[in-house]
């Protein structure tokens, strides 16, 4: 199972042909307490980098962007009265949104985990 | 995701400043200050410990200034050339809420001014502006006071708040005379051995105080008031998300230059006196909205479901027709739900209009909605 990150902190976690795309938990932390997500439509098509889903904390909106090209399969309806799980498990229950991938060669581009990491510390 | 960077211009800090960093607090540029808009608890923790306990905020960005004359009619009168509150009849002791008045009757800044007990200060007013327009307040007040009544700054002064139902009673465990005092009292005394001049009043909507303080006394005065269990610090963001749940404006958004304080639903700001009076900037503007009402008014709003509609958000009507504007929105925890307030039109201000929010292009059902949305706890 291969995981990769994008700088703006996106997660895609790679499962056969699917991505379970998400936010790492530095990027909730950064966040604070998320109050709301907005999801895609089910069999909308995202072009990497295009706006996947909003996520708000008390403060603010922000933007989570696709991180590679896909369909979307099926989103977290468990984020809906329950968008705290975001805080709480960004990288299990706090996924947002399952894409097919059209793309794998985007993944390519993206940030390994050790990569991610290095970036993170250097920003922080 | 997509953040919004900041400018790098050197920022100003209170001098509680070492206390919000060793405390974890992520720091942010506010008003020219790098500030707490929470600690590591977290907005929502912080929000609701305020609601249930007593929060701690540093306040000391805003702006304290004096006015000092000859005596409380002459400096009175001075600031009533300005304001439409009326300060003449201010008690000794009584702090009231006010709005600097442009002359189209637009608010400059709101603001709120106290007459000191001590008769020995009479012809003194204590003022608290907003962070980001002391210094165009200061201008403009010192540009039009006659000779006789002068502004100094309080530079020299922090102001901490302490906000919530445990409030009242952990201020009177250090300062026993301040129990009985009511909300929007004032007085000078001694709390933890130090010297501050307080008001029961704040920003919240709960009870409490806001604790003005020698800038030299501010860390022992925060420390003293932390030492309490009951008491946690809260940041900027839990006190814009009390504020807006209380309904109470944030200038610059909710109110600024093109707003009316009748617009902005602050009629109860402006006493009987000047209503009948006049004699402010803009009177002429105001008192015929008082008569005729605004064209406009600032109202509550309840979104339906659980999206936020933010700042700058377009209100309609259900057939699509704009009406208005969203000026502060977003998520209160004690409502569990969204709020906002804006302007609409005077026809679709009643309570329990059904209006649309257009959020990220889509309308979402809300309903005006009386204010505040959280009660008001204040000690009458």
């Amino acid at each position: 199972m291969t995981t990769r990150y994008t700088k703006d902190h996106e997660y895609v976690r790679v499962e056969g042909d699917a991505g379970i795309v998400g936010i790492s938990d530095y990027a909730q932390s950064q966040l604070g307490d998320v109050v709301f997500v907005e999801l895609p439509a089910l069999g909308k098509t995202l072009a990497k980098g295009a706006e996947a889903a909003v996520v708000e904390s008390v403060k603010a909106a922000s933007e989570v962007y696709a991180p590679v090209s896909g369909e979307v399969l099926e989103v977290n309806s468990l984020l809906e009265d329950a968008p705290g799980t975001v805080n709480e498990d960004p990288a299990g229950r706090g996924w947002f949104l399952k894409l097919r991938i059209t793309n794998p060669s985007e993944l390519d581009g993206l940030l390994t985990e050790e990569q991610y990491n290095e970036f993170v510390k250097s920003i922080s | 995701m997509a953040d919004h960077a900041h400018s790098d211009e050197p920022l100003l800090v209170t001098p509680l400043h070492a206390e919000h960093v060793a405390l974890g607090a992520r720091m942010v540029p506010f008003a020219g200050y790098d500030m707490p808009v929470q600690y590591p608890a977290g907005i929502l923790t912080e929000h609701n410990w305020t609601r249930e306990h007593a929060g701690l905020f540093d306040v000391s960005h805003m702006g304290q200034a004096l006015l000092v004359g000859p005596n409380h009619e002459t400096t009175a009168k001075a600031l009533e050339a300005l304001i439409p509150a009326d300060i003449v009849n201010l008690k000794p002791g009584q702090q009231r809420y006010s709005q600097l008045l442009s002359d189209e009757g637009g608010i400059l800044d709101d603001l709120m001014v106290t007459r000191p007990v001590d008769p020995a200060k009479d012809g003194t007013l204590l003022l608290v502006v907003n962070a980001s327009m002391k210094e165009a307040d200061y201008a403009h007040m010192q540009a039009r006071l006659p000779a006789d009544v002068k502004l100094v700054r309080a530079d020299d002064r922090a102001l901490l708040a302490i906000q919530g139902p445990k409030a009242a009673e952990i201020v009177a465990r250090l300062a026993p005379d301040t129990a009985d005092m009511a909300f929007m009292a004032a007085k000078a005394t001694k709390l933890a051995g130090l010297d501050v001049h307080l008001s029961r009043s704040g920003y919240t909507g709960e009870d409490g105080y806001e604790i003005s303080v020698a800038a030299k006394d501010a860390v022992a005065l925060w420390k003293a008031l932390l030492a309490d269990p009951e008491v946690k610090p809260i940041g900027l963001g839990a006190r814009d998300s009390l504020r807006l749940e209380a309904g109470l404006c944030l200038y610059g958004h909710d109110i600024d230059t093109t707003t009316s304080p009748i617009e902005g639903g602050l009629i109860w700001s402006i006493q009987k006196r000047r209503r009948e009076e006049g004699g402010f900037p803009g009177a002429a503007r105001i008192q015929s909205e008082i008569k005729d009402g605004a064209r406009r008014v600032r109202v509550g709003l309840k979104p339906e479901g659980r999206a936020p509609a933010r700042e700058g958000t377009i209100i309609t009507t259900p057939d699509g027709r704009e009406v208005g504007i969203v000026t502060s929105g977003g998520f209160g925890p004690t409502v569990n739900g969204p709020v906002a307030m804006g302007y609409v039109s005077k026809d679709v201000s009643a309570v329990g209009t059904d209006l649309h929010l257009v959020v990220r292009g889509k309308p979402i059902a809300a309903k005006v909605a009386a204010m505040p949305f959280a009660p008001h706890r204040y000690k009458r």
